[in-house]
């Protein structure tokens, strides 16, 4: 598809915050003929990354981050760049500086977020694949919502190495593809070790616990919470159904420590981000705003180049870690991290997979949630993957009239395959 | 959490923000927080020990030796400044 093309067919979705008037093909691989969407907060040289940010407007990478290093040398022709949630905060594609993305199943509703923009780009057909960042469930929420397939691979396992971060001890580089194939294929070019990512993990980081044998474990008790859609439920019964049909095991889980998960997100994640954002000052990148001294700057630049939700996250960040409240609210959280992580990798010496649907409800219109705790908790069976690090993907499992539906399978540390295995198998692949 | 404290947090952050915005903000914050505070359940109900083998902290070191060619990034770097004077950032007087 030629760039005007792309353009013409994202007029009313908005998906692409740029499409590069003459993309170029690097190399030659495994994803050659390829055409490849970003997210914005990756860099990739020459071209700008503003992570949906009014502070980073006019930035222009200086390098490539390591997975546009890697997808280049694959042979995949890289054809713009995606909508976002500012610096990843959000869960609807809302919170972007340059306007909201729209779900290309229903123009009404949001595609999901923070990377709605690349789920939403390969839903409507303008990419064959696409890249997002998950730190909380950003790459399979909005998988889910725009009906394609979403992975957020093990904490570690795909470098960050120029990835604009939000929290780094929970952030994740991961595909969005319209099989599970693709996705495998996608991760196979993008994982690996990186002197630039003290972070990432090989083959050897986490000895496996147990041999497959198509057991899938689903927490009830932690499903049938208030909130649940009722055709979310159904669905989930229906998966269960053909995962049953197509020979798996599939058995009640009790994970206790499992409805702490969002609780130890929301204060772990923004008091990254409080740590992360303090680099954006007005002095060696980016926007600028003048005051009248030096410290000055700092606050008209970060008042103005902040959208609200990234003020209101960096100032919670900052009370959380505040002298006096660290331990009561940080170091807390930091605790159920553990317990959440340990629970969970108990949990995978019995079963090979954890089931549950990817979000509590099909995709939502735009402005329904009212109130920020209201949008936190669409990310409800999402953020255990990135408080443990498990790997985690969601697969689309049907609609409600034209509103597709995710199940998200999770998987112990370092057990892709076992979601690739039982992602083919769902999808018959 | 009132509007008071959260201009203090907004100060720490350095960033600005006007009276209306702490005042919502004071509000969303006790909301949010009320929910956050249900972390501290998690320890009462999961006393067992947590088996520190699962969670290998690796420190990654490298060499202070190979340098790149010196000056080859200093423009790239330096053209995305907003405010430079030849090989520097401006900035403004701080004493």
């Amino acid at each position: 598809m030629k760039p005007e093309e792309i353009r013409e067919k994202d007029k009313d979705i908005h998906a692409f915050l740029e499409v590069f008037d003459e993309p170029k093909t690097y190399g030659e691989g495994p994803l050659s003929g390829k055409t490849i969407a970003i997210k914005d907060n990756f860099l990739f040289e020459g071209h700008k990354a503003s992570a949906g940010s009014k502070i980073l407007e006019n930035f222009t990478a200086p390098y490539d981050s390591t997975v546009v290093k890697k997808l280049k040398e694959a042979g995949a022709t890289i054809v713009g760049r995606t909508n976002m949630d500012e610096f990843a905060m959000g869960s609807s594609t809302e919170n972007s500086a340059y306007g909201v993305t729209r779900n290309p199943h229903d123009l009404e509703r949001v595609p999901g977020g923070s990377s709605g923009g690349s789920a939403a780009a390969l839903a409507a057909g303008l990419c064959d694949m696409s890249l997002g960042s998950d730190t909380g469930g950003s790459i399979r929420q909005p998988a889910a919502f725009c009906g394609v397939v979403g992975l957020k691979p093990t904490y570690g396992r795909v470098s960050r190495n120029g990835l604009i971060a939000l929290a780094s001890s929970l952030d994740q580089i991961g595909p969005f593809t319209k099989t599970v194939t693709d996705a495998e294929i996608l991760y196979n070019v993008i994982k690996g070790e990186d002197p630039l990512d003290s972070t990432t993990i090989n083959d050897e980081t986490y000895p496996v616990q147990k041999k497959f044998d198509k057991t899938i474990g689903v927490p009830r008790e932690f499903v049938e919470k208030e909130g649940v859609s009722e055709e979310v439920r159904k669905n989930l019964d229906e998966a269960i159904e053909k995962f049953e049909s197509l020979g798996y095991n599939v058995v009640d889980i009790k994970l206790e420590t499992l409805a702490y998960a969002l609780a130890a997100y929301y204060i772990i994640m923004p008091a990254e981000a409080s740590s992360n954002l303090a680099r954006f000052d007005g002095v060696k990148y980016g926007l600028h705003k003048d005051g009248e001294n030096s410290i000055d700057d700092y606050f008209k630049t970060r008042g103005e180049g902040f959208g609200r939700e990234t003020r209101r996250r960096v100032i919670l960040g900052t009370y959380v870690l505040s002298s006096g409240y660290y331990d009561a609210y940080y170091g807390q959280a930091l605790d159920a991290k553990r317990a959440i992580t340990e629970e969970l990798r108990r949990a995978f010496r019995s079963v090979d997979l954890i089931l549950t649907p990817t979000t509590p409800t099909p995709a939502f219109k735009f402005g329904e949630k009212s109130s920020p705790l209201e949008m936190y908790l669409a990310d409800i069976f999402t953020v255990h993957a990135n408080i443990s690090g498990c790997p985690a993907i969601s697969i689309p499992s049907g609609k409600v009239g034209n509103l597709p539906l995710g199940i998200e399978l999770t998987a112990d540390l370092g057990r892709e395959d076992n979601l690739f295995t039982a992602g083919k198998d769902f999808m018959g692949e | 959490m009132d509007k008071d404290k959260v201009l203090d947090l907004a100060k720490l952050s350095r960033i600005e923000i006007g009276e209306d915005e702490a005042e919502k903000l004071s509000h969303e914050f006790e909301t949010i927080i009320r929910y956050v505070g249900e972390v501290k359940e998690v320890e009462k109900n999961n006393k067992e020990e947590v088996d520190k083998e699962d969670f290998p902290v690796r420190n990654v070191m490298r060499e202070d030796a190979e340098p790149h060619e010196s000056g080859i990034y200093t423009e790239k770097i330096l053209s995305e400044a907003p405010s430079r004077e030849g090989q520097f950032i401006k900035v403004k007087k701080i004493l």
